[in-house]
């Protein structure tokens, strides 16, 4: 593990209401889903990679993923926080700050993350990272076996939030405006055809010329799609022999309405008839009920150029935002 | 059909190829994928972040900017060249005690009806085989195990139970399996092991994995409570 500290541990905040659905979550639990295992995590890994990078933590610290509507927060020490993801409110003690940016905190500082504006899911990181025990390897929240996290449940009023041991940093990084992804009503979701896509005909052309509709029907494990049905061909199976299924994948049940499987997931037995590319995830994570959502099929060569493409801007950003004092983004006075 | 003679490469987006064995659930097309799994880890191919085994297909997750499926087939083609089962381990045998019946296996009168056996019955033909695991999944160390003996073979619950008790052993068409967790589920409850399963806290998590064998052994209900009382 990169991502070590020795054991000192800080309070970062107590909470005053802990919003909607507010997890600890990092980028994942890697290696356990033979044993059916999801690997949870952030599900904006954009942002929350961000979010890190802002306050100086590596890319895998611990944060808090905040649904929808945010938490309210009373720090109580000394630290930097950085709030991206979707496009919320956010009050400093009252007044609105920047989201995308770090900001310096005190002891009795009142941070309140608001109901999101566009998209569904902010990402409140703080120096040092949120520390709570590594559970096979990672801080993630997996609610559905109460693994991880912060007793592996949501945050609750009254829950005191500690964090790693690092030194707030001095200059307060923002993120130049030219990066900062934009949450629209309309997203268009890229994939790779398959696993199944053979079951399908018709359907598949249903599938990439219709648009669909987010339904309320959405947690960490999927997201249900409301619009015309996607039809399997009259001689393809109802249902597969379980199988494997990563983020992304998009299985169409008897009833033709897609569900875009998450992290929360490990087996499945529909039939998928395409997966979205990794890099397009974040733009699904911040979809909402009632945003319309049209797919696209590139082909596996396109997917791997999009995917290179999106890690090198990452990295691009990383860079950016690791930079010392004289970094033209940093607000240090 | 069975086994293919070629394991299919199916896509799984950007980042998994999905290696389909066969068309059925049978222990020949099973073993195929663990035997891969069991490979994989014994010899890691660059680039390979994780493979995950179910009955017939073996999912493997990689790092596009180390590798791509082209490449993966080759490497895993010569990987089945030069090694074979014999480099396997084999199997390992875990027992598991159960409390059939009673409030610990409240559907075990509704199985026994179902096929107008007495309950003893149910319990002694459950109880005989070794049971293979062919694949995790659902929840954390739910094991899938096969093959239910025909005489039990009983349909899930119409509506599933929003809460089944962490340990319940449970019944559905010709499979059997072990609630690890508190979780909701639509099998028929038969009985309950006082094991704890799922150990999240140990290094290692999981008693048991894909492949293994499952006995369960039957106890009575003193035997089951002071089992559980050690587990604490």
């Amino acid at each position: 593990m990169l991502w070590h500290k020795d054991n000192s541990e800080l309070p970062a905040f107590q909470v005053l209401e802990p919003g909607a659905m507010t997890t600890v979550q990092d980028l994942g639990r890697f290696g356990f889903q033979a044993f059916g295992v999801p690997v949870s995590g952030a599900l904006d890994q954009f942002s929350a990679r961000v979010a890190n990078w802002l306050v100086g933590n590596p890319s895998g610290a611990a944060l808090l993923e905040v649904t929808f509507m945010g938490p309210k927060l009373k720090v109580q020490g000394d630290c930097q926080v950085a709030v991206t993801g979707a496009e919320v409110q956010l009050l400093l003690n009252g007044k609105e700050a920047q989201t995308w940016r770090a900001l310096r905190v005190r002891p009795g500082d009142e941070i309140w993350v608001r109901q999101a504006k566009a998209g569904m899911r902010a990402y409140l990181a703080v120096t040092g990272g949120v520390e709570v025990p590594l559970v096979m390897g990672s801080r993630s929240t997996y609610v559905g076996a109460r693994l991880g996290g912060l007793e592996g449940r949501p945050l609750k009023k009254g829950d005191v939030i500690l964090r790693g041991s690092a030194c707030p940093r001095e200059q307060q990084m923002r993120l130049p405006d030219e990066y900062k992804p934009l949450w629209n009503q309309q997203i268009r979701l890229r994939t790779v055809l398959g696993p199944q896509e053979d079951f399908f005909e018709e359907g598949l052309k249903v599938f990439l010329e219709s648009q669909f509709l987010v339904s309320p029907q959405i947690d960490r494990m999927g997201y249900r799609l409301d619009g015309p049905q996607v039809h399997r061909k009259p001689e393809a199976p109802q249902s597969i022999i379980s199988e494997p299924s990563l983020p992304g994948a998009v299985q169409i049940p008897p009833d033709g309405k897609p569900i875009v499987l998450l992290v929360e997931q490990t087996v499945g037995g529909y039939a998928k008839i395409a997966t979205v590319i990794w890099p397009d995830l974040p733009f699904l994570a911040q979809a909402r009920p009632g945003d319309r959502i049209r797919f696209s099929a590139v082909t596996l060569a396109e997917a791997h150029q999009i995917y290179r493409e999106f890690m090198a801007r990452l990295e691009a950003i990383r860079m950016l935002l690791e930079a010392p004092a004289e970094n033209p983004f940093s607000l240090a006075p | 059909m069975g086994l293919y003679r070629e394991p299919l490469l199916r896509l799984m987006g950007d980042r998994g190829v999905l290696l389909e064995y066969g068309d059925s659930i049978e222990p020949e097309v099973n073993l195929k994928v663990r035997t891969m799994a069991a490979l994989l880890e014994s010899r890691p191919i660059k680039g390979i972040l994780e493979a995950v085994p179910t009955y017939r297909s073996l999912l493997i997750i990689y790092d596009p900017m180390l590798t791509e499926p082209q490449s993966l087939r080759e490497s895993l083609r010569a990987l089945e060249k030069i090694t074979t089962q014999a480099n396997v381990p084999p199997p390992r045998l875990i027992e598991i005690p159960v409390c059939y019946g009673g409030e610990l296996g409240p559907d075990i009168e509704f199985v026994a009806n179902y096929h107008k056996i007495k309950v003893d019955e149910v319990i002694r033909i459950h109880s005989s085989p070794c049971y293979q695991i062919y694949m995790m999944g659902f929840t954390p160390g739910f094991p899938f195990l096969g093959v239910l003996p025909k005489i039990l073979e009983t349909p899930r619950l119409d509506t599933p139970r929003l809460h089944v008790p962490a340990g319940s052993v449970a019944i559905a068409s010709n499979q059997t399996g072990i609630y690890p967790i508190s979780s909701p589920g639509g099998w028929r409850l038969i009985g309950r092991t006082p094991i704890k399963l799922f150990r999240p806290e140990e290094r290692e998590p999981f008693l048991y994995k894909a492949g293994d064998l499952i006995k369960f052994i039957p106890v009575d209900r003193k035997e089951f409570d002071a089992l559980a009382q050690r587990q604490l």
